[in-house]
């Protein structure tokens, strides 16, 4: 569509004005001039020929300092977190039936690495380090992934000159780059007989929507029919927050995953574990109520005097049917 | 196809407790006023159990809402849906992300009308948590290769000439999950990384002309957002000339904070996270800056492990929206209506085919006006369900006379691990019992 759709009103008589137009950009008088010193602030995208990396510079060792106190915990001590995205690792897996993309493994330049890490880590509060530990911090996650000798100096020389292992990995795809672009998978519109036999090759597996996302009736509107439908069995009285909505609200999340551990173990683990055991609601009562450890390891943990009796009733009991997520 | 019946097919409802306990108590507390008498109550206060209904509010007798004054005008100053809607939302889909601060929240297809998707249900996607930006405070700054750099505030952008136009937004990540297997099991979560809307702003095209953009050697554009992330992504300068609008109006109202309020771009047809939210920045290059959700992210790796790279354009796709998965039909021999969506990142939607026998055969459905460029197109087809197992696809085809692939033929070329750019064509299984299920074949 041409952009300047706004005088489309303009008969084809007068096309000659519609370019006369197009060649000189009206002024409306609006904006005000940017300063150098405003756009410096702003301007913080580093390319990858280097052009818009700052001054400065880090070392290796410098950037394990920087490391340790501002991601390690979640990216992991060496870049191997399961939990965050790992920083290192997969080199050499991108061809293999089980790829696994890293820094390391997949990106192509070291300075889109600076330039992330400046705008957007650490991720509680970004654009919070020095360039000087934006540097370092780039050489140490260069150096865990073994690009870098332990003696490297990151800085506006030597960044852009870090040769990734997936440096010639990425190939611009015409097809996809341009409206009309060649598309690289053709269907044809067969309408009549068009597949000899049509057999089903993938499916959920049984109990899988239940245990994942509960009960689903209600992502549904109940519009479309008179019907008569029992409620769900063991449904929550309507009105009362859920025990989920409840591990939320105290802040039990903060530890405990629903199928993830965290400090504490996940959710749905302990359904597994106490599943069938009729002492557990007791147990846990009590143990929620007045912390330890040494049931799943020797973190402990704290006393919990948050919620009521009856809301803790209901966390219990939401646990103990399976953790599930509305 | 049987056209004699025309019993309407019932779907199961959702699940009677879904209102709430508000609404029941509240319509059970009207039923005994009208009603009036005690003795009349005790089995019926207890419909609310299973049937939707009260007797006593159904002809021949008047129902409350009849005869008692309403709420008054103004109630709602800004209005909100009516409360039976409340399950009409935004999901998170168990398990994908570790942090709900770069999450995606799918918007419910299954549940929507027409093309436009209301704010309140736009997906919503970002990186580093969703930023509350005070409109007076954001700017957008202009500079690169242009003769004069510039400030706009948000007046400025309310000022220049606006155009409206609608437009679909689909992450290059929708339908992400499904590449091996179906993971997912219904349309929310295997297509709702998809919504459309009316979107007002200024023309990018506008403002690069008021920058005095260099003709010659501007090639690209960064786009840069004002949130934690600062999340950046090349458009090239094509585009930028075309159809791009730097937005501030989504459905005639301001965006909403999860859609980029005060200001986004809007780059129709291609991949959402190019859409930029928050936009603070634009800076006009001679080269693609290969950022972070373009090369680590957002890039598609083939079978050979090579990557993809700046695979902008979202290839034409469309999704039966109902029937569909998680829905439950109960009336064999009975009417439905198929219907659906499909769109297309290079142009308008031609046509599209439905099949209710896995792909063997197709009927050409209707489309419904509009159709427009780059937007949802709404198709419908009648169905009447005979009872026995069905498997049901949709098949588009766009102007460019590009024909929506299958699923398999996707795999052949970029194998299972490319993430994104997954349009294959939906297969939704119908069992005997009339369930639907997501499958694939
Ligand atoms: C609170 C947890 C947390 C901390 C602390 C943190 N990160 Fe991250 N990091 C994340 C998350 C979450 C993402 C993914 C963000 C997204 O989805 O866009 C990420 C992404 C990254 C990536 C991109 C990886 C990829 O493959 O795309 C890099 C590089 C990175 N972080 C480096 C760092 C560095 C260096 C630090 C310390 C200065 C740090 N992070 C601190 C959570 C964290
Ligand atoms: C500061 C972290 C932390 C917080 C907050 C926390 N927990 Fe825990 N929780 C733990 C740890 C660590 C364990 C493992 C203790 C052990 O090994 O015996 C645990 C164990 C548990 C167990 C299993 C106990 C057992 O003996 O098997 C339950 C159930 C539980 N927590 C529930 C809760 C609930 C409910 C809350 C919120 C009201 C909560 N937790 C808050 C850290 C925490």
């Amino acid at each position: 569509m041409s952009r300047y759709d706004r005088f489309a009103g303009a008969a084809a008589a007068l096309a000659l004005i519609g370019i006369a137009l197009a060649a000189h950009a009206r002024d409306y008088g609006l904006g005000h001039p940017a300063s150098a010193q405003q756009i410096a602030g702003w301007d913080i995208d580093v390319r990858p020929d280097g052009t818009g990396l700052p001054d400065g510079q880090g070392s290796v060792a410098d950037g394990e300092q920087v490391y340790e106190a501002n991601c390690a915990a979640c990216h992991g001590t060496f870049g191997d977190s399961n939990e965050y995205i790992a920083l290192a690792g997969g080199v050499g897996s991108l061809a293999s039936g089980a790829p696994v993309r890293t820094v390391g493994s997949k990106l192509n330049y070291a300075t889109t690495l600076f330039d992330y890490i400046n705008r957007a880590m650490p991720f509680p509060h970004s654009k919070s380090l020095s360039a000087d530990e934006v540097y370092a911090v780039a050489a140490y996650v260069l150096n865990l992934n073994d690009i870098v000798p332990a003696d490297f100096v990151a800085n506006r020389q030597t960044l852009p000159a870090v040769k990734m292992p997936n440096r010639d990995g990425f190939k611009p795809f015409p097809g996809m780059m341009s409206v009309r672009g060649k598309p690289d998978v053709r269907n044809t519109a067969c309408m009549k007989d068009c597949e000899k036999a049509v057999a089903i090759t993938g499916q959920l597996p049984a109990g899988f929507v239940e245990g994942m996302y509960g009960d689903i009736r209600d992502n549904f509107r109940g519009l479309a029919t008179m019907n008569e439908a029992p409620p769900p069995a063991g449904a929550a009285p309507a009105g009362a927050p859920s025990g989920h909505a409840l591990t939320q609200q105290y802040g039990c999340v903060a530890c405990h995953g629903t199928d993830k551990a965290i400090v504490g173990p996940a959710f749905r683990d302990v359904a597994r574990k106490y599943q069938g055991d009729a002492t557990a609601t007791a147990h846990l009562t009590r143990k929620i109520r007045e912390g330890g450890s040494g049931v799943w390891g020797s973190v402990p943990m704290p006393p919990q005097t948050g919620p009521s009796d009856v809301e803790l009733t209901a966390i219990i009991q939401w646990v103990l049917a399976g953790a599930k997520t509305p | 196809m049987d056209r004699q019946d025309p019993k309407r097919g019932r779907l199961l409802p959702a699940p009677e407790n879904f209102l709430g306990a508000p609404g029941q108590a509240r319509r059970r507390a009207l039923g005994n006023l009208i009603a009036g008498g005690a003795a009349l109550l005790g089995a019926r206060a207890l419909h609310a159990a299973g049937a939707p209904a009260d007797p006593a509010h159904l002809p021949p007798n008047v129902p409350p809402w009849s005869q008692v004054l309403g709420q008054p005008v103004g109630a709602n100053p800004y209005g909100v849906p009516a409360s039976y809607e409340k399950n009409i939302i935004r999901r998170l889909s168990p398990g994908l992300t570790t942090t709900k601060h770069s999450s995606v929240a799918f918007t419910p297809l299954q549940n929507l009308f027409g093309i436009i998707t209301p704010n309140g249900l736009h997906f919503e996607r970002n990186h580093n948590g969703r930023p509350d930006i005070n409109p007076y405070e954001h700017r957008l700054m202009l500079h690169g290769l242009v003769r004069q750099p510039k400030i706009y505030t948000m007046e400025d952008l309310l000022r220049f000439p606006s155009v409206s136009r609608i437009h679909f937004v689909e992450c290059g990540a929708n339908t992400a999950m499904e590449w091996g297997n179906p993971a997912v099991p219904t349309v929310q979560y295997t297509h709702g990384m998809l919504s459309c809307s009316e979107w007002t702003g200024v023309p990018l095209s506008t403002l690069l002309d008021d920058a005095g953009f260099d003709r010659a050697k501007a090639k690209y554009i960064l786009a840069e957002g004002a949130d934690a992330a600062s999340l950046t992504r090349t458009i090239p300068i094509e585009f930028a000339l075309d159809d791009v609008l730097v937005a501030y109006g989504q459905n005639g109202e301001m965006l909403r904070p999860e859609q980029g309020y005060p200001v986004r771009l809007l780059v129709p047809g291609v991949q959402g996270i190019s859409n930029v939210k928050w936009l603070r920045r634009l800076e006009v290059g001679d080269m693609p800056w290969n950022t972070r959700e373009e090369s680590l992210q957002y890039s598609d790796l083939m079978p050979d492990g090579s990557s993809r790279q700046y695979t902008w354009i979202q290839e034409a796709k469309s999704v039966i929206t109902s029937p569909s998965g998680g829905q439950h039909l109960l009336d064999k021999g009975g009417y439905y209506e198929i219907t659906g969506l499909a769109w297309s990142g290079r142009g308008r939607i031609k046509r599209v085919d439905v099949s209710t026998d896995g792909g063997r055969n197709w009927r050409t459905a209707t489309l419904q006006e509009p159709v427009l460029s780059k937007a949802l197109t709404r198709f419908r087809i009648d169905w009447t369900w005979n009872g026995d197992p069905a498997l049901l696809q949709s098949r588009c085809i766009d102007e460019t006379g590009y024909v929506q692939p299958k699923m398999r033929q996707l795999r052949e070329v970029r194998g299972t691990h490319s993430i994104y750019h997954n349009n294959a064509i939906q297969t939704w299984a119908v069992d005997a019992e009339g369930k639907v299920h997501n499958v694939q074949v």
